[in-house]
Parts: structure tokens; C-alpha cells; sequence
């Protein structure tokens, strides 16, 4: 079996060789080194097979494997431990950009040949100082003879969860999705040319990318508020905002290259764009792992390696930006624009969603500067983000519903303007009666963000009575579900963090405690035994006028490691959660216990799959119609 | 001034009072918002204001946990294996929290050796130790 490991190695070294050669080679002629990088990915998912491999025979000669697997662990959690460590993940990394670039390799043909090549160079460029690292830094088939009789170190429990075995790769294929943008804006500013083919070549992949990160991110959200028991869907935590900057980059790069391909113009905006998103999505992988920054999803890792990922993506993030400085003012096109069209609209919104990666970013990096600084180590509380992003958010909110319903070139602007002057009149109504018949309470903010999140609904609903009978296209269902997703977010968002109620209570066994209406009480506890781990349970009932449940929340124990982890409970409805965490043992019967009433929280999942469905039906048009004309 | 003159002066003073506005919201909101950390032994040297929303990180000091019986109120001791600190927190704690590992804390100094915990961060990476922990060990021990 140790074989298998050296296999594995020796197919990176293979990989980097190749590489290396492309690098080497003349640029003339585009069919060797097309050759050499496809070879070049496969080896390297062939590596990827090689791990997997070791992780599903239990070769714990290899450390990496001892680290994060045991013989306890089942066999689905054991090809999801693969990435459950720093080596693991960065390989998976390496081996989607390998599988992405030997998709494209095969779409060679719509590109002019110069482009084409271009773009697969950048592309081995970026693989090959991944592959480096890998194999310098952080090898994960490194043996050892040190443990041989051990059963393995067992994978950290939290990540043993059906959210976990979606949500890594899904964001990995987000992130290094949009590799393939920046590849095709590095060699657009390299000829000082982009045609409309490449173009049209460029939307599938962002909007791939998208969905992906989009999905990601959303299974994240809803396994952080399951596992992590403390109930929140979302903490600010520097990985979460690591992953959200692409995704404002790149909710921007898929609305502005929409307009690119169309009009012609906004090409070096597009650019922008591609190189921010994935600059941005470099950062999300590699900057938190580096080290520099705490939080729940770093690993612990040796400077050596944060060193050579700083340089990595100073190197890159340089070559991009000095490319584009120099060379962006051959994509510039001077074409008027009328402020109310629709393109104005969206290049509005564009900046927008720029402004608020702009403010995450200095947020998630301040304490990085002023610890560089040597002024003190601070962190900035999850308040700023919230307090920041909030009024950016109703602005993005207004233009999204007005933008809609405005044509692309010209538009009337007095008649759009008067219809949306009525449309947001109804939105406030039933935002203001919704909130008083439902929750009794009018706040403000919560009124304008629901009237701006219904006025989005209004108009599309305005749009879809507009063509109910000319016939709708596949891009206009993805537009509406993606944007009403997002409305449907944000109310979510809204609701819960306004009317949520969090109760922490010391309990003890039949006592009841009333938490927003709903009595629960605190049944029985029961031993629990699972297949890697024992604990308790303690079972819950819960009972209205009218309604009643059980739950059986946990506290898990695992055999291997010793790591205690909440099980949460939660009774669900569309309409609110009861969500049931429990603390810790106090004395010999009673238990600390969290108590959540979390109102429409389901809503905020619900937009993030809408969001993905949408995404996913523009994807599935765009590819239609690349085949369509290439059939032609 | 002509016409397209007169559009760009708009245009420009628009995105110009936009971005005032955004960095007049941005750097209120970092001011509300950012709280300092500090080591048991700047505590001990009085560096630390009182009564205002800081951090600290220490080792949780084996045997110091006392668990309240009829609350949910929880005290312990961190050092920085030279000094100490109390802190007092009400909460659920985290499933990381352990005696002898690291946490960080956030919350305000009461008194001068007493810290009310309102958040309790157990943080960290696959060798139970928050960053900014170890790096005030580290340098506790050079001091020594």
C-alpha cells in the first residue's frame, strides 16, 4: 500500500516536469503544449485518486492519513477526510483546477489560437505554483514508522456531517472556478484584444462559479448553524468573509460580462472583475490557511508555508494588476452610455457590490494591518459588518427592483419612475402589515428593508404579468428565481436577527421554560452509543395551543481524541425554528441549555438554493446556446 | 461650461460625496466595533483600561473552574502560566472549553484582577491553542 502513496507523489513530480516543459517550450504552436497540460491534470487528479486510495485502505504509513482518519470512521466520511486536513484540501484544490482546465482544454476551438494558448498557459502557471507548493511545503504522502500499530487520529467530529461532505468542494469549485475568468482577462490584456467569442466562452464559467459558490456557501451557513450549536447562521468569521468577497466579485463579474457581450462596452470593467474574483478567491483559500488569521477553520500550519502563499498571491495578484494598469487602456471603449437604461442600472449595482467587498475586506484585514502595525491586536466584532453592509444593502435592494423593469439601451424614466413609485407603495403596505399582524412591532429599519425586499418581489411579479403571455426564455426564469432568492434572503436575514429569541437556562429533568410562546420541557436524559462516539440525549417536549413535537438534542463524546461535541435539535417549520442545544452537566441532574426561537431562519437557505437554482438555468442557456451555434 | 462638461461635474460630485459617505460610515462603525486584546501579564502591569469592551487569551487554569449549582454563572482562572486573571462569565460555555487549553475572552475588566466575560471564544486550531494565546506564552517565556 505504500506504494500507492509514492504513486501519488510521483505523479505531482510528474505534473510539475510538465509544467515546467510548457513553461519552456515556444509559444508558436498550440498543439504540444495543450497536450502536455492535459496530461498534466490528469496526473494530478490521478495524485488526488492516490490519497483517496490511502485514506480508504487505512495506510496509516502515511501521516497525513494517521492525522485525519481511523478505522472507526465510515467509508463516506473517510473520501470526505481526504480534505479534512491542509494537504488534503490543497491537492483537492489543485485537482478542480486540473479537472477545469481540461474541460476548457477541449473547448479550444471557439477561441482564436493566440487567446486559447494564452489562456492555458495562465492556467499551468497558477497549477504549477500549487504544484510546488504542494510538494515542497506541505506534501500529504510524507510516511512515517513512528505509529504503526495506531487505528488514526479520527477526523475532527465537527466535520463529520452531511454538510461537510458537500460544502468544502462546492466552494473549491466556486473558488478555483473563476481561475478560468482571470486566465481569459490575463491573456486579453496580453493581446490587448478580447472577442466576442471569448466572450460568450466566459459566461458559462462565471456563472458556473457562481452557482457553485453560491451553493457552497449556503451549506455552510445552515451546517455552521447546525453543528457549531450555537445557532447562528452566519459569525463574520474571516473564512465566511473569505468566501463572500468572491462571491460580490463575482455576482458583479456575471452581471457585468452580460452587458460586455452585449453591448461591447464595459470590457475593462469585466476585467476588473475576473482578476478581483479570483484574487479574492486566492485569498479565501490560501490566506486563512496561512495562519495569519484566527479562526474556526484554520489549521495549524508551519510559517514556512504561509510565507511561500504570501509570496504566491503577491506574485500573481502583481503580474495581474501591472498587466491591467498597463495594458487595460487598449480594452476601453468609448461608447455613450444614457443614464436610464438599463446597463447604467446594473453598472450602478456593479459598484455597489464592489463597495461591499471593499468594506468585508477592510474589515477582515484591519487587524492584519494594525497588528502589522504594531499597534495592538485587535478583532472586529461582527456589529461593524452588520452596521456597514445594512444601508449599502436597501441601496442594492432599490436599484434591483427598479433595474428590472428598465430596458436596455433607453427607457422612459418618467412612466418607470411612476409605476415604481406605486409598486413601492404597495410593497410598504404589505410590509407594514405583515410586521403588525405577525410581530406587533414597527421598527424602522425593518420596515424599509422589508418594503425595499417585497418592492424586488412586487417588481418581478410586475415583469412576469408583463409577458404572461409572450413567451418567457430560459434567462428570464434564471433571472427571476436568482433575484427573488436574494429578496427572500434578505427578508429572512431581517426577521430572524430582529424577532429571534436566544434563551441560555439551567434546566433540570420535567422543568418547563417558556420561550416565545412555545413551553418546553426537559423530558429525560438517556445514554447514547453511536459508531464512533457515546454521550447523552436528553429528550425534549415541545407544546402550543395546538401543537406539539419532541426533540432529542446530544452531546456527543468521541472515542478517539476525546472531542465533545452539541448535536443541536431543532423542531422546523417554514416559519420558525425551535432550535434546542444543550451545554453542559451542572451538578448530577440538571443541564445548561440553549433555547432558540429562530423565525423564518429557513427563508435565508431557501433564497441561497433559489439563488443556485437560478444560476444553474442561466448556465444550462448559455451552454444551449454555445452548442446551438457551434452546431450551426 | 457646455452640456457634457456639466454631466461629468454632476457625475463626479455625485461619486465623490459617495464615497465621503462610505468611509464616514466605515471608519465610525471600525471605531464602535474593534476591541483589543491583552495578555494577563499587561493586565498585571495595569495596560488594560477598566470597564471597557476588551480581549483576553490565557491558559484555563487546571482546577480553577467553579460551576455554579442553582445558575448558569461560571468562574475560572487564565494565566499566561506568570499571572493570573479571574473571570466570571454567565452562558452556555463552549464545547472546546477545557481545562488547560487555551481561550480567548471578550468582555471588560470590573476590577483590576476581575474580568466579566459577555462572550466566551474557544477558537483554535488542531493543537488547542488559539493564535493570539500562543503567541503571548511564547512571549512570557522569552521574557523569563
Amino acid at each position: 500500500m505504500i506504494i500507492c502513496s509514492q504513486w501519488g507523489l510521483l505523479l505531482l513530480l510528474i505534473a510539475m516536469a510538465l509544467l515546467l516543459g510548457v513553461l519552456i517550450l515556444p509559444k508558436k504552436d498550440p498543439v504540444l503544449p495543450t497536450r502536455l497540460i492535459r496530461i498534466a491534470c490528469i496526473s494530478v487528479i490521478l495524485s488526488y485518486l492516490c490519497l483517496s486510495i490511502c485514506f480508504l485502505s487505512n495506510d496509516f504509513n502515511v501521516s497525513y492519513v494517521l492525522q485525519h482518519s481511523s478505522l472507526l470512521l465510515p467509508w463516506y466520511y473517510k473520501c470526505c477526510a481526504v480534505w479534512g486536513g491542509h494537504e488534503g484540501s490543497i491537492l483537492l484544490w489543485m485537482s478542480i483546477l486540473s479537472m477545469w482546465t481540461l474541460v476548457l482544454s477541449y473547448q479550444m476551438s471557439a477561441l482564436q489560437p493566440d487567446f486559447g494558448l494564452r489562456v492555458l498557459i495562465v492556467l499551468a502557471v497558477i497549477l504549477l505554483g500549487l504544484v510546488l507548493f504542494v510538494v515542497f511545503t506541505s506534501n500529504p504522502f510524507t510516511l512515517q514508522f513512528g505509529e504503526v500499530a495506531s487505528s488514526g487520529r479520527d477526523l475532527n467530529p465537527l466535520l463529520q456531517d452531511p454538510g461537510f461532505l458537500l460544502h468544502p468542494p462546492m466552494l473549491y469549485l466556486g473558488y478555483v472556478g473563476y481561475a478560468i475568468p482571470f486566465a481569459f482577462a490575463m491573456s486579453a490584456l496580453w493581446l490587448g484584444q478580447i472577442d466576442n467569442q471569448a466572450l460568450r466562452l466566459l459566461k458559462p464559467w462565471a456563472m458556473l462559479s457562481w452557482c457553485c459558490l453560491t451553493f457552497g456557501i449556503t451549506l455552510g451557513s445552515w451546517w455552521a448553524y447546525r453543528e457549531l450549536g450555537w445557532g447562528g447562521f452566519w459569525f463574520w468569521d474571516p473564512v465566511e468573509n473569505a468566501s463572500v468577497m468572491p462571491w460580490l466579485a463575482g455576482t458583479a463579474l456575471l452581471h457585468a460580462v452580460i452587458i460586455s457581450e452585449k453591448q461591447k462596452t464595459f470590457i475593462a470593467w469585466t476585467i476588473m472583475l475576473a482578476i478581483t474574483a479570483f484574487a479574492l478567491s486566492l485569498m479565501g483559500t490560501f490566506l486563512v490557511r496561512s495562519g495569519v488569521l484566527t479562526s474556526v477553520h484554520a489549521f495549524a500550519v508551519d510559517p514556512k508555508r504561509g510565507l511561500y502563499i504570501l509570496v504566491f498571491l503577491m506574485v500573481m495578484m502583481t503580474w495581474a494588476f501591472v498587466m491591467y494598469i498597463s495594458r487595460a487602456h487598449h480594452l476601453f471603449v468609448n461608447k455613450p452610455l444614457y443614464w436610464f437604461s438599463r446597463e447604467s442600472g446594473i453598472l450602478i449595482n456593479n459598484i455597489l457590490l464592489f463597495v461591499m467587498m471593499l468594506v468585508v475586506l477592510l474589515g477582515t484585514l484591519y487587524p492584519l494591518i494594525i497588528d502589522g502595525l504594531g499597534l495592538g491586536k485587535i478583532s472586529v466584532g461582527a456589529p461593524y459588518f452588520n452596521e456597514t453592509l445594512f444601508p449599502i444593502v436597501l441601496l442594492l435592494l432599490l436599484m434591483m427592483g427598479l433595474v428590472i423593469q428598465v430596458k436596455w439601451l433607453k427607457d422612459d424614466y418618467v412612466a418607470v419612475l411612476k409605476r415604481a413609485g406605486l409598486q413601492l407603495l404597495i410593497a410598504f403596505a404589505i410590509a407594514m402589515i405583515w410586521l403588525t399582524l405577525e410581530f406587533h412591532v414597527l421598527k424602522p429599519q425593518v420596515l424599509l428593508a422589508l418594503t425595499l425586499s417585497f418592492w424586488v418581489i412586487v417588481s418581478l411579479c410586475f415583469s412576469l404579468y408583463q409577458r404572461w403571455h409572450s413567451p418567457k426564455s430560459l434567462s428570464y426564469w434564471a433571472m427571476w428565481s436568482a433575484h427573488i432568492g436574494f429578496a427572500l434572503s434578505i427578508i429572512g436575514i431581517t426577521i430572524t436577527s430582529t424577532f429571534g429569541v436566544e434563551q441560555d437556562v439551567k434546566m433540570q429533568p420535567k422543568e418547563v421554560v417558556t420561550v416565545k410562546h412555545y413551553q418546553v420541557q426537559f423530558d429525560k436524559e438517556y445514554p447514547l452509543k453511536g459508531p464512533n462516539y457515546h454521550g447523552t440525549e436528553i429528550h425534549f417536549h415541545i407544546k402550543k395551543e395546538g401543537f406539539q413535537s419532541d426533540v432529542y438534542p446530544q452531546k456527543r463524546i468521541y472515542d478517539v481524541g476525546n472531542m465533545v461535541m452539541t448535536d443541536a435539535d431543532i423542531s422546523y417549520n417554514l416559519w420558525r425554528d425551535i432550535y434546542v442545544a444543550l451545554g453542559s452537566p451542572i451538578g448530577n441532574t440538571d443541564w445548561s441549555v440553549r433555547l432558540y426561537y429562530k423565525p423564518m431562519i429557513r427563508w435565508i437557505w431557501l433564497g441561497g438554493i433559489l439563488m443556485t437554482l437560478g444560476g444553474g438555468l442561466a448556465f444550462l442557456n448559455y451552454i444551449r446556446l454555445y452548442f446551438g451555434k457551434k452546431v450551426c | 461650461m457646455n452640456k457634457k462638461q456639466k454631466t461629468k461635474m454632476i457625475v463626479l460630485l455625485f461619486i465623490s460625496v459617495a464615497v465621503l459617505l462610505i468611509v464616514a460610515l466605515v471608519s465610525y462603525a471600525l471605531r464602535q466595533n474593534i476591541s483589543l486584546y491583552f495578555t494577563p501579564m499587561q493586565i498585571f502591569k495595569h495596560e488594560a483600561p477598566l470597564n471597557r469592551p476588551i480581549r483576553i487569551g490565557g491558559m484555563v487554569v487546571k482546577g480553577s473552574i467553579n460551576q455554579s449549582k442553582n445558575h448558569l454563572d461560571v468562574r475560572f482562572v487564565l494565566t499566561d502560566y506568570q499571572h493570573q486573571i479571574k473571570v466570571r462569565y454567565q452562558g452556555v460555555l463552549p464545547d472546546l472549553f477545557r481545562e488547560g487549553q487555551g481561550v480567548v475572552v471578550k468582555g471588560f475588566l470590573s476590577a483590576q484582577n476581575q474580568f466579566e466575560a459577555q462572550e466566551v471564544l474557544a477558537k483554535h486550531d488542531e493543537n488547542y491553542m488559539p493564535k493570539e494565546v500562543r503567541d503571548s506564552i511564547k512571549k512570557v517565556v522569552k521574557h523569563a
